[in-house]
């Protein structure tokens, strides 16, 4: 959470994405520690890595520095305040933390937990359940990271070239 | 960097260990955490790693960018084939089922080549999505004001 | 207990709200796209942490395990890291093409520059 608050308040961009690479590690721990194998390295892997790695490259790019802000500022910081007390209050009737009688875990998942290895001979439960019982939405996945390097390919191929409205030409 | 003897020397080193470390747990995904998801951004970790000490051009040698697209295509178009495949076999989309013999065998060969196409296509973007990035910089014709990295 | 049981989900809300400050709070595209990437990642622990039974135990199948915690948070998870991951990238670049073509990512200097081209627009017409 310190993390958290020093990422948005550090002006130095540069220290700003090495803080969030520490909070993407902090939050990869926590994943392993609530029995999340496959999420915890893959957010180790993507947070830490590939988020940092494109962050630095638009740093080299722009400017380092971030503008000085004026104090807090205070209609973001209320409407924050209200939303979080809304959550705080709508969180109130989650069910409890760890208790295995919760409802997410009575319809679905005892049937994944007790036939994934009996119907796909896969001991990973995560991934018979990511590739076998549910792989069209991987398909959808893997079709949406494609998008997105065509996405990033169109914005970036052509070379930058002139500025085309330079309102510095006329100064 | 290429001057730089420890960072040449530790890069020599782990380069190899990252990708292999990425095979292992593409192919290793049934067993243990893993899966094509990590392995795809791990093998293209080691990449970006290799390209920051001996250079774009050195990199795009070993990975040509060309390459890059079509292998990244490649890897939707078998997670869709595979699909088609089985419902060219007799059942649904996606079904692993008619593909084997055995049940078990079916599922799993299913499982592993997909995970495969995956772990291709998200290696590839990433990778283009960085040399993307990373090409723009020396590119950058026009106004560069001397007070822009303070 | 019923308040100290719920204290996974007040950590989310509060690091939900700490990116939700940074995304309408700062002015500076990559920042934003920081608190972005900050707000997800606590949707992230929210799931895992309602995931988990305590006690139990990563969900591969092995001899001496009894109780496994929940996996189907899990490949919801695994989707939604890769999707957050594209959708930086594509900000990202978004962000790079804005800067190359008004010379600046902050918000204020942005404005001011649409306001100079309409005026001057104006003064043309």
């Amino acid at each position: 959470m310190v993390v958290a608050v020093a990422v948005v308040t550090v002006r130095d961009l540069f220290s700003a994405a090495m803080l969030f690479a520490i909070y993407s590690l902090l939050s990869a721990a926590l994943f392993a520690v609530l029995d999340a194998g496959d999420v915890a390295l893959t957010e180790a892997a993507v947070g830490a890595g590939i988020s940092t790695i494109l962050v630095l490259a638009v740093l080299t790019l722009a400017r380092r520095y971030e503008h000085p802000v004026k104090a807090l500022h205070w209609p973001a910081l209320s409407v924050v305040t209200v939303t979080g007390i809304c959550l705080l209050w709508a969180v109130s009737d989650l069910p409890e933390f760890g208790a295995a009688t919760n409802p997410v875990h009575q319809h679905v998942a005892p049937y994944y937990i007790e036939q994934a290895y009996a119907d796909m001979g896969v001991p990973n439960m995560v991934a018979a359940v990511l590739a076998g019982y549910r792989s069209i939405d991987t398909f959808g996945e893997v079709v949406v990271i494609f998008a997105a390097g065509l996405a990033v390919f169109s914005l970036l191929s052509a070379g930058p070239g002139r500025q085309a409205s330079s309102p510095e030409e006329d100064e | 960097m290429r001057d730089n003897g420890i960072l040449r020397i530790i890069a020599r080193f782990l380069i190899p260990l990252i990708m292999l470390f990425a095979l292992y747990i593409q192919f290793h995904g049934d067993y243990s955490p893993g899966g094509g998801f990590q392995a795809g951004v791990m093998f293209a970790a080691g990449w970006i790693l290799f390209v920051l000490v001996y250079g774009m051009p050195a990199g795009l040698s070993v990975i040509p960018e060309r390459a890059m697209f079509v292998l990244s295509a490649c890897g939707v178009l078998l997670y869709a084939l595979i699909g088609l495949l089985g419902v060219a076999l007799g059942g649904n989309f996606l079904d692993y089922a008619p593909l084997l013999d055995d049940p078990h065998a079916a599922q799993q060969a299913g499982i592993i080549l997909v995970e495969f196409g995956v772990g291709v296509t998200v290696a590839c973007v990433v990778m283009l999505i960085f040399t993307m990035f990373a090409r723009r910089r020396s590119q950058f014709v026009g106004e560069w004001k001397p007070g822009d990295h303070d | 207990m019923g308040l100290l049981g719920h204290y996974n989900y007040w950590i989310v809300v509060v690091l939900m709200m700490i990116g939700f400050y940074a995304v309408i709070a700062r002015g500076n595209m990559v920042k934003k796209i920081l608190g972005l990437n900050l707000f997800q990642t606590s949707v992230f622990i929210l799931f895992i942490s309602a995931g988990k039974i305590i006690g139990g135990s990563t969900p591969i199948l092995r001899d001496d395990v009894e109780v496994y915690s929940n996996p189907l948070p899990h490949v919801l998870i695994l989707t939604a890291i890769v999707v957050g991951v594209a959708t930086t990238a594509v900000g990202l670049a978004l962000a790079v093409r804005i800067r190359e073509a008004y010379g600046s990512i902050e918000d204020d200097l942005l404005i001011e520059k649409r306001d100079d081209v309409e005026e001057r627009r104006e003064s043309i017409q």
